[in-house]
């Protein structure tokens, strides 16, 4: 059965899902649409460090967060000097790493979203005195809802199953930084194979059921809307 | 009679100078993290003495005992802790008479930052820092030392509280290397360069402070019908090897 | 207020060009006619402020849009304006009724004056309400665009071809639409196209684009018949003239119109007295005699003058004449026109094989 230390790591791992997914919404909207619009030079660099997260080991991206978040590295002496102190070891050390490494599920669908759509209706909205902001809200985000859904449940079940990456910047700090599947591979080496199990089908059920709402639910209303 | 054993010599040596090289094989040994770059060391002067190859994976001890559990092809396993290679005789996996102690691990205080640790290890009791890193006691051998230190210091419950936890001594070791956590528990092995500590400042904690980090090798099953297999195990008991455990700060077992 | 258009723009692409410099009636439909490639949409899109011409200079009926000499360049959204796209462009997560709201809701309620009952109705589509556009077929689909653009009562009303991507049978189903809604509403149009027959129906005024530039600009009928303008030498080149109908000779299933200058008889039109209609006449149904014939089966012969000549390659000689106050085309043979030595001012007869009604 699920300890209560169990319980405690799930509700933190929806926590730090919930708030990284929020975050990456509010964020990676302008950016996949700055993507999706712009003919700009930098569109290419911007789409290769997006994508990174996808291919790198993310124990190497841990890694590198934790040289860059300590008090030697980059991020470390920008956020020791507006006092927050280095985040690795911390709950929003933990948020940041994961917003790193899941931004590229919530970009790249919504960004795909925004391209299939065009120009088009854009410019329909905009004849029909519907300024940019406006047309935004009124036609871009019921046109793109597909991918907004996408985004928003690939984001917060990639951060939900997310490992190296918090192994490593987390430092496994009991209703800090400890989720779900830090602490099954903590059960795993423990060998405590019986606690592993039962925690790894709750996660397993849990991003099961929501990738099945995502394919069979959403399949119903594809991203592929044509202006006719 | 002396030509004849002259020529008996000849031949005998011929037959185990062709035996050297008809046996030579190669062994797959499962190592603990922390010694990883003795092993190394005693891998190639291995190779070098016998004609066997050892082929080394590093990692956790838990992951390579459930690895093994689940079929893991390790032939050979020098474990972090003596847990481990006990387990895996009482499950009959590994060869029941061939547990042995190769090394006794020492645990060092260190930090990155010169002058910052102590030789005496007062900075525990003075604080000032905000984390401090130990491997999970949960899941290493290192840790449950660390944790025997605190607590024989009447420290445990103060410094609970800043613990941040690698799942082995290799991470714990990152954690305080960057500068993330400003001092940790690791182990001697780790920073010891010639038989020194190069960088950073450190306590080496006395022996009797906790109990001896025993780390055993075992035999698996799997390696025992390779000839590889029993002469890495011998070869750990050599003066070279004993000399090469001893160069990287650990204890070396009483005979 | 002075209803003017002035429309003046410079752009510089690479591999295009558009320079443009045009007064435009503040009323009616003005066709700008021209092959693909002409600018004729590029125009369009800059007077909607769709695209930036760097340099521009924009009022229409006294509501000035750009003005690049002062900085000044108006967003589309606020612009009073109604676009049709090539493509309907209706919003595919709205109802019909949900796209003809959404720019009702965002204009001021003074200025939603518009009769949309009325609209709905000549455009025939007040059943569709409910339906979204994927249900619709393209020329309810067009429809629906127009009808959307209309609501919102702009002061000028654009048309990128809204008929190219139909076929002929939705043409012919949206075009009376067109001619309706343009005698019916006032308010000024313009309208791309390169369909020849599109202009003969719905242009009052006409402007040729050629390569990013004007080469014609003016009334219909006059515009049509410039013979420095390619239109008048193509083998369709035909004049457009509004007519008014006068009688019915029921006996002989004809009508008889009226035009500034005399009168026509047509195959029988059901058509009240005193419709407008619009009427044209292929040039190379027009032939020339320099007496009134007096035994003729062709009905309509018309005294006319002479008023320009062009000889053109393949034997034929281009004839402009004038009719009362229309002008005329008539496609005649070089031998012709030197046998009976046509020269400009000459007072002749023109006699009208076939005439075809265009509404």
């Amino acid at each position: 059965m699920l300890t209560s230390a169990d319980l405690d790591t799930l509700l933190l791992t929806f926590k730090v899902a919930s708030i990284s997914t929020a975050l990456m919404m509010v964020f990676g909207t302008p950016l996949a649409w700055w993507l999706a619009r712009t003919d700009s030079a930098w569109k290419g660099i911007i789409n290769a460090v997006v994508a990174l997260p996808l291919v790198l080991p993310p124990t190497v991206l841990g890694f590198y967060l934790l040289v860059m978040m300590g008090p030697v590295g980059v991020i470390g002496e920008f956020t020791t000097w507006l006092g927050l102190g280095t985040l690795p070891f911390t709950f929003a050390g933990l948020v940041v790493a994961s917003v790193l490494y899941s931004i590229p599920f919530v970009v790249q669908p919504l960004q795909a979203a925004f391209t299939t759509i065009g120009k088009l209706p854009l410019e329909a909205a905009a004849t029909l005195r519907a300024s940019p902001l406006d047309t935004f809200f009124s036609v871009v985000v019921p046109l793109a809802k597909p991918g907004f859904l996408t985004a928003i449940i690939l984001g917060f079940t990639h951060t939900v199953g997310e490992f190296g990456v918090v192994l490593m910047v987390g430092g496994n700090i009991p209703d800090k930084t400890r989720v779900v599947s830090v602490q099954i591979y903590n059960h795993v080496e423990a060998m405590e194979y019986s606690e592993a199990h039962w925690l790894a089908g709750v996660l397993l059920v849990f991003s099961f059921v929501v990738l099945l709402v995502l394919y069979t639910v959403l399949k119903t209303q594809p991203v592929t809307h044509q202006l006719k | 009679m002396l030509l004849t054993t002259f020529s008996r010599a000849v031949i005998l040596s011929v037959l185990l100078l062709a035996g050297q090289t008809s046996w030579s094989a190669s062994v797959l040994v499962a190592v603990a993290a922390n010694f990883s770059k003795p092993m190394t060391e005693i891998a190639a002067e291995f190779e070098k003495a016998t004609g066997h190859t050892a082929k080394l994976s590093f990692g956790s001890t838990g992951k390579f005992v459930s690895q093994l559990e689940h079929g893991g092809p390790f032939e050979v396993l020098l474990s972090a802790d003596g847990k481990a290679p006990q387990r895996l005789v009482e499950s009959g996996l590994a060869v029941g008479n061939s547990q042995f102690t190769f090394a006794i691990g020492r645990l060092v205080l260190w930090s990155a930052k010169p002058g910052y640790v102590d030789d005496q290890g007062k900075i525990l009791a003075t604080g000032g820092f905000k984390h401090i890193a130990l491997a999970d006691p949960k899941l290493a051998p290192y840790g449950v030392a660390a944790v025997e230190v605190l607590k024989k210091q009447g420290l445990f419950e103060k410094l609970q509280p800043l613990f941040v936890q690698g799942e082995n001594i290799a991470q714990t070791f990152q954690f305080v290397s960057t500068g993330n956590a400003p001092l940790g528990f690791i182990a001697l092995s780790q920073v010891i360069e010639n038989g020194k500590i190069a960088k950073g400042s450190s306590w080496i904690i006395p022996r009797d402070e906790y109990s001896p980090i025993r780390q055993d090798a075992v035999l698996m099953k799997k390696g025992a019908e390779n000839p590889a297999a029993p002469a890495l195990l011998d070869y750990l008991k050599s003066a070279p090897a004993l000399a090469i455990i001893e160069k990287y700060g650990y204890d070396l077992p009483k005979k | 207020m002075t209803q003017l258009i002035t429309v003046n723009f410079r752009l510089n692409y690479a591999e295009f060009q558009l320079d443009v410099n045009l007064q435009l009636p503040g009323s009616g439909v003005t066709v700008l006619f021209g092959h693909s490639g002409s600018g004729k949409t590029t125009l369009l899109r800059c007077i909607a402020g769709l695209q930036h011409a760097p340099q521009g200079f924009l009022e229409i009926n006294g509501n000035l849009w750009q003005d690049s000499g002062q900085g000044l360049f108006l967003p589309t959204h606020k612009r009073s304006l109604g676009y049709v796209f090539q493509e309907a462009n209706l919003f595919p997560h709205l109802t019909v009724a949900g796209n003809l709201r959404f720019g009702l809701k965002r204009i001021p309620k003074s200025s939603n004056t518009v009769d949309l009952q009325h609209i709905l109705e000549l455009l025939g589509i007040d059943h569709l309400l409910k339906r979204k556009p994927d249900c619709l077929s393209g020329g309810e689909r067009q429809r629906v665009a127009i009808a959307r653009a209309l609501a919102l009562n702009p002061e000028i009303l654009l048309m990128d071809e809204p008929l190219a991507s139909l076929d002929f049978k939705r043409k012919q189903e949206i075009l009376p639409f067109l001619s309706r809604l343009n005698q019916e509403l006032n308010i000024p149009v313009l309208y791309v196209t390169h369909s020849q027959q599109e202009v003969a129906q719905l242009a009052d005024n006409l402007v040729i684009m050629a390569d990013g530039k004007t080469i014609a600009s003016g009334p219909l009928s006059e515009t049509l018949s410039r013979l420095d303008v390619p239109l008048a030498h193509d083998r369709e080149a035909a004049s457009v003239w509004p007519v008014t109908v006068v009688e019915h000779e029921a006996d002989y299933e004809l009508t008889r119109v009226a035009f500034a200058g005399g009168m026509l008889s047509l195959p029988l039109v059901a058509a009240a007295i005193g419709t407008p209609l619009r009427v044209q006449i292929y040039a190379r149904d027009v032939s020339i005699a320099l007496e009134a014939p007096t035994a003729t089966s062709i009905l309509n012969v018309l005294p006319a003058t002479i008023t320009g000549i062009t000889d053109d390659q393949g034997g034929l000689t281009v004839v402009r004449l004038q009719v009362g106050t229309q002008a005329l085309m008539s496609h005649i043979t070089r031998k012709s026109a030197l046998l009976l030595n046509f020269q400009i001012g000459m007072a002749v007869y023109v006699q009208i094989k076939g005439v075809s009604i265009l509404n």
